[in-house]
């Protein structure tokens, strides 16, 4: 190989990279893992409505395969790098390709789900960090315990505006995955007559679950329903 | 019926511009969008005024010349049809309509409501094309097309370019023309031969304009005078994905011609 085709060569691993529709199809993969892990840790979660001794059990039998643990978080954490890294890409040629605004403009025919991707995101990215200090590290937790999840999230949900924060930042995220959802399959180029409209009815319908799943469980902290039995209500 | 214009002059591409005002009385329902612009034009005209700029050519809707927005909404309030073929029917009295041109880095503003739009054409020049033999003319039936096909061939070769898509695209993106083009040539037995080239190129192209990124987000079908569907984008990043994944050194010979 002469040096001018390795040199095309790797022009072209670079321009691979360059376009536009490349840096969406990464967004959309990485996306499409992160809700993996979403769907995986609402499953997770929602054992706390089975008692302490399951999800505790749960939360050990996670804990006790390193190997399994450290590979989903790391690839979670490539994936939450890559796809926030290829957004702040796009941000900033989208904003290149508009210098001057208008004076009027109707953004009506697009979904709010679609039009605030770029907000309800960093929204859910502090939300991450701040639950992975509240209820993974412990950090800012009042009575954290290395085994027991479940007294972590009870004690962790009394808090009100923790409770609160919490319902808002699933709320956002299921915006977020509302769009995300069916816009991946259109990014990686799958659109068909009658399975889009029926993708786009799944996005809702999964978000719209997701979000009841996950709101239910400070809800259910805060009325009660959840409790240590240790607590007198 | 009497209207308020709100209207960008800019007298030319290096000079700043800003909104005026103009009254537009005694307009008849009756009148298209740009006849109702070349009475307001006549009276400036007579003031010893300059004339509002647009462009404009067939004024029936099918060669994508004229265009602007009409209160934020690309060809203005009715969906499927280009500014010519709006009528002043689709306002009331009293209205206040604010014009201004295409906004994007890749559309310069040339003069009040009219852009450059060659980017367009360059999209085109880099792949918009088929091999043909010469000669005589073919069969026409040589060829066998799918009915599925041809029909959603003719649909995305129904564009006319006008670049509305571009002016509502919240992120200026280019992607329902670029993947109209892409698609209409890319669903032909004709097209064939070049389909994977003229996806990597056409794109390529698409960002050496400096067009944005598509975030499917929608609002282009929405204003697109021609309905062309958003499955176009979809064809073109799969055949781009396809391509650029199979582009390990087979296009070498090519690019170096």
């Amino acid at each position: 190989m002469s040096p001018a085709t390795a040199a095309g060569s790797q022009n072209r691993a670079l321009r691979f990279f360059e376009a536009t529709i490349v840096k969406k199809a990464i967004v959309a993969v990485t996306g499409a893992v992160m809700f993996g892990f979403v769907t995986g840790h609402l499953l997770g979660n929602l054992q706390v409505f089975l008692g302490p001794e399951r999800i505790n059990a749960y939360s050990a039998f996670l804990k006790s395969n390193a190997e399994l643990l450290w590979g989903a978080r790391i690839t979670l954490l490539i994936a939450l790098f890559a796809h926030i890294a290829m957004t702040i890409q796009l941000w900033q040629i989208k904003n290149a390709a508009r210098p001057v605004g208008y004076v009027k403009k109707n953004n009506s025919h697009s979904s709010l789900a679609a039009r605030t991707m770029y907000y309800s995101g960093p929204v859910i990215l502090a939300f991450v960090i701040f639950h992975l200090l509240h209820l993974t590290l412990g950090t800012v937790h009042p009575h954290y315990s290395e085994t027991d999840v479940y007294a972590n999230l009870v004690y962790g949900f009394l808090q009100w505006p923790v409770a609160v924060s919490y319902i808002v930042a699933v709320g956002l995220l299921c915006l977020h995955l509302r769009h995300g959802i069916s816009s991946m399959f259109q990014t990686l180029g799958f659109n068909h007559p009658r399975h889009t409209p029926r993708i786009q009815a799944a996005a809702s319908v999964i978000s719209a679950l997701f979000f009841a799943g996950y709101a239910s469980i400070p809800l259910a902290v805060m009325t009660g329903v959840v409790r240590l039995s240790s607590m007198s209500l | 019926m009497n209207l308020t214009l709100h209207v960008w002059r800019q007298a030319k591409a290096s000079a700043p511009g800003r909104m005026e005002r103009y009254e537009a009385k005694d307009v008849s329902p009756d009148m298209s969008f740009l006849e109702m612009l070349d009475v307001v034009n006549e009276k400036l005209i007579a003031d010893g005024k300059t004339p509002i700029t647009f462009e404009h050519d067939c004024r029936e809707g099918i060669c994508g010349s004229c265009g602007f927005m009409i209160n934020g909404v690309a060809h203005g309030p009715k969906s499927g049809t280009t500014v010519c073929q709006l009528h002043m029917r689709s306002f009331k009295d009293g209205d206040e309509l604010y014009l201004e041109p295409w906004r994007a880095k890749a559309f310069p503003v040339l003069k009040d409501l009219m852009v450059d739009r060659n980017a367009f054409d360059r999209i085109i020049a880099a792949g918009g094309y088929i091999t043909a033999r010469t000669g005589s003319a073919p069969d026409g039936n040589a060829i066998p097309v799918p009915k599925a096909s041809s029909d959603q061939a003719m649909d995305a070769a129904a564009c006319i370019g006008c670049g509305a898509c571009v002016a509502a695209c919240p992120n200026a993106s280019a992607a329902l023309f670029s993947g109209a083009k892409i698609s209409h040539l890319g669903l032909l037995p004709q097209g064939q031969a070049e389909r994977e080239r003229r996806a990597l190129r056409m794109v390529a192209q698409v960002k050496a304009e400096q067009f944005g990124n598509c975030t499917n987000i929608g609002e282009c079908e929405a204003v697109c005078p021609k309905h062309i569907p958003l499955a176009v984008i979809a064809r073109m990043n799969r055949d781009y994905l396809k391509a650029s994944w199979k582009d390990r050194g087979a296009v070498k010979q090519d690019e170096s011609a």
